[in-house]
């Protein structure tokens, strides 16, 4: 690949991660939306846009714009169950957690050892 | 004196107000930002790892990510590029990593089991349920389908 | 004595013989930074949790203003304290040190204000002779149990207040003393809920219940708006403050010029305290600091506390109830 298509890659998934944020922005601006809220919002978004099959698109052009936001978390979940889904039922429900799983033990394991260093501090005013 | 409901609509109409512009900017530029990094983390991954699969070379991107959140809750730096980001630190993954180490560390001084353990997912808890719902839901929808 | 609805004047002098403060970093940066008798350096000041420090800075406040005085502990016929943490863990866990009797009081961010009228009514009637009253707040202490963990990245809404780490104290009593400032009257105020929702617009929540306070006040004592030369609220902030005026006006007084916020006077302009301070500890770091000591120096002559409180708990915010205010008028007055 060539400087100039990397930029043009880096630029894209700039613009779609950017506009992500922009609309979670624009929601907590309106609503008064708390970040939890937020959260639950975009993962549903993620899990709705790859059941209708819409995700795999945004993905081709934005890349990690689309699945670096918690919208990627959601539609690791989709996809592993429409995955799971083809083989039985059993693995329709399970597959969607699997899927996730490498997200989920960082989450859990890295919250877990930085609380136990880090103690947390107000801010300077 | 004036009742509530015409208080209530005199407060809602000159109550201070978000400045768009200094809210959405930010927004927008630092979730690109954070977004471009995820996108750096997958392309060196795929260089390092050119075996591995799609999907093992996402696991791997939102692990760093979330390491990287985690430990810049832990610094102290992340609630602060939150307080200009908003929705620009809140949205990445990086933010479900925040919204998962932010209450484990102030919960800490309750004790490791009902404090840390316990308190960790008081934010992020609705996620990994809403998540896990609607992935369930999706897998029957989806076996519904294919049986008709 | 009782004057017309809500107000009661204390039968015998009530002098506040002295006071005591102590308020944190941010806080020491702020406005009256020359004023408090401590700053502290840091928000842990060597204690494991914040709430531990919170009661450690209340024990601070309540040892100074007895070791200050010329009193000793046994003295003391009680300590009237608040705070605005679950069953007033800061102040009644101080006062377990120091073998007086105690009473909690609870009215939010206007703790100090019932403080100060219980103080008046245990004094007053000649029940006691000397009351210490002592409020705080401490900002670890409060976020965490009312609204998120401190490093979780939000922003915060342009209308919302920082709660302020600060403590302080007041010793009430009989004993007159030359050159005090002396507690004149109280107005014990209404709940008032004008269904206000938004936790983070505490202060237009609170401005109907110091705007309801203020004119029963001034209706009772049959006082004109220039009686006082300063009417401090407690933590309504800078956009509580217009909305009060606006009320105020609205009823036809006119408090325009000697109406003041503590919550927006504690920290500089520079600081990004959005509307400004709240808690617990505003007002009665304020008072005890500047207004007390302004007092003395007899740059005020009258002065009237008109602390607030927004009552709310995180839970029955997400159960959808409305956020009711509450205020107390105090009257403080060099005679």
């Amino acid at each position: 690949m060539e400087w100039w298509e990397y930029l043009i890659k880096y630029g894209k998934v700039f613009l779609v991660g950017g506009a992500v944020c922009l609309i979670g922005q624009i929601l907590i601006n309106r609503t008064k939306m708390t970040s939890a809220r937020i959260l639950v919002t975009f993962l549903v978004l993620g899990v709705v846009l790859e059941a209708v099959g819409v995700f795999e698109y945004i993905k081709e052009w934005g890349g990690a714009g689309i699945t670096v936001p918690i919208t990627g978390f959601g539609s690791s979940l989709a996809k592993g169950a429409i995955d799971g889904s083809k083989i039985s039922l059993f693995h329709a429900v399970t597959f969607g957690l699997a899927s996730v799983s490498a997200g989920l033990t960082a989450a859990i394991v890295f919250g877990f050892l930085v609380a136990l260093i880090f103690k947390s501090k107000p801010k300077k005013l | 004196m004036m009742d509530g409901k015409e208080y209530c609509e005199y407060v809602s109409k000159t109550a201070p107000k978000t400045s768009e512009l200094k809210t959405l900017l930010p927004a927008f530029c630092i979730g690109g930002i954070i977004c471009m990094i995820g996108q750096g983390f997958t392309d060196l991954y795929a260089y390092l790892l050119p075996e591995a699969e799609e999907s093992m070379i996402g696991a791997l991107t939102s692990m760093t990510m979330i390491f990287f959140g985690a430990l810049l809750t832990g610094f102290g730096i992340y609630d602060k590029i939150g307080g200009i980001a908003g929705a620009g630190s809140i949205v990445p993954i990086t933010g479900f990593a925040n919204s998962i180490a932010s209450p484990a560390m102030e919960f800490r001084k309750e004790g490791i089991i009902f404090g840390l353990m316990a308190k960790m997912f008081v934010i992020a808890g609705p996620v990994i349920v809403t998540g896990v719902v609607s992935s369930v839901i999706v897998g029957i929808i989806y076996t519904i389908v294919a049986a008709v | 004595m009782r004057k017309g609805k809500h107000t009661y004047l204390p039968e015998a002098g009530i002098y506040i013989l002295n006071t005591c403060s102590i308020v944190g970093p941010n806080e020491g940066r702020g406005r009256f930074s020359s004023y408090y008798d401590q700053v502290l350096e840091d928000y842990d000041w060597d204690c494991k949790t914040h709430e531990k420090t919170e009661i450690k800075m209340h024990k601070f406040v309540i040892e100074q203003v007895i070791e200050n005085s010329n009193l000793g502990r046994s003295d003391i016929d009680c300590i009237v304290g608040g705070d605005l943490l679950n069953q007033l863990v800061a102040s009644t866990f101080a006062a377990r040190e120091f073998e007086i009797p105690c009473l909690g009081v609870y009215s939010a961010c206007a703790s100090f204000g019932e403080a100060l009228s219980v103080s008046s009514f245990l004094i007053g009637k000649g029940n006691m002779n000397n009351v210490i009253c002592c409020t705080g707040s401490h900002f670890g202490a409060v976020e965490r149990q009312f609204r998120y963990p401190l490093e979780l990245g939000t922003q915060p809404a342009p209308s919302s207040q920082y709660t302020v780490t600060a403590a302080g104290s007041a010793l009430l009593s009989v004993n007159y003393k030359e050159g005090v400032p002396c507690l004149t009257a109280c107005t014990v105020g209404k709940i008032v809920d004008y269904h206000i929702c938004d936790a983070n617009n505490m202060g237009a929540a609170m401005a109907p219940a110091a705007a309801d306070t203020i004119l029963t006040h001034l209706k009772d004592t049959g006082r004109g708006e220039d009686y006082y030369d300063y009417i401090f609220t407690g933590d309504l902030g800078k956009y509580g403050r217009e909305t009060l005026y606006y009320l105020c006006k609205k009823q036809g007084y006119d408090l325009g010029g000697c109406l003041n916020d503590c919550g927006a006077l504690i920290y500089k302009d520079k600081q990004k305290d959005m509307q400004g301070g709240s808690g617990a500890g505003c007002l009665a770091a304020v008072f005890t600091a500047y207004i007390y000591k302004e007092m003395r120096a007899g740059n005020m002559k009258r002065v009237l506390l008109v602390p607030t409180g927004a009552l709310l708990s995180k839970g029955s915010s997400l159960q959808g109830e409305s956020i009711p205010g509450i205020a107390h008028a105090v009257a403080v007055e060099m005679v």
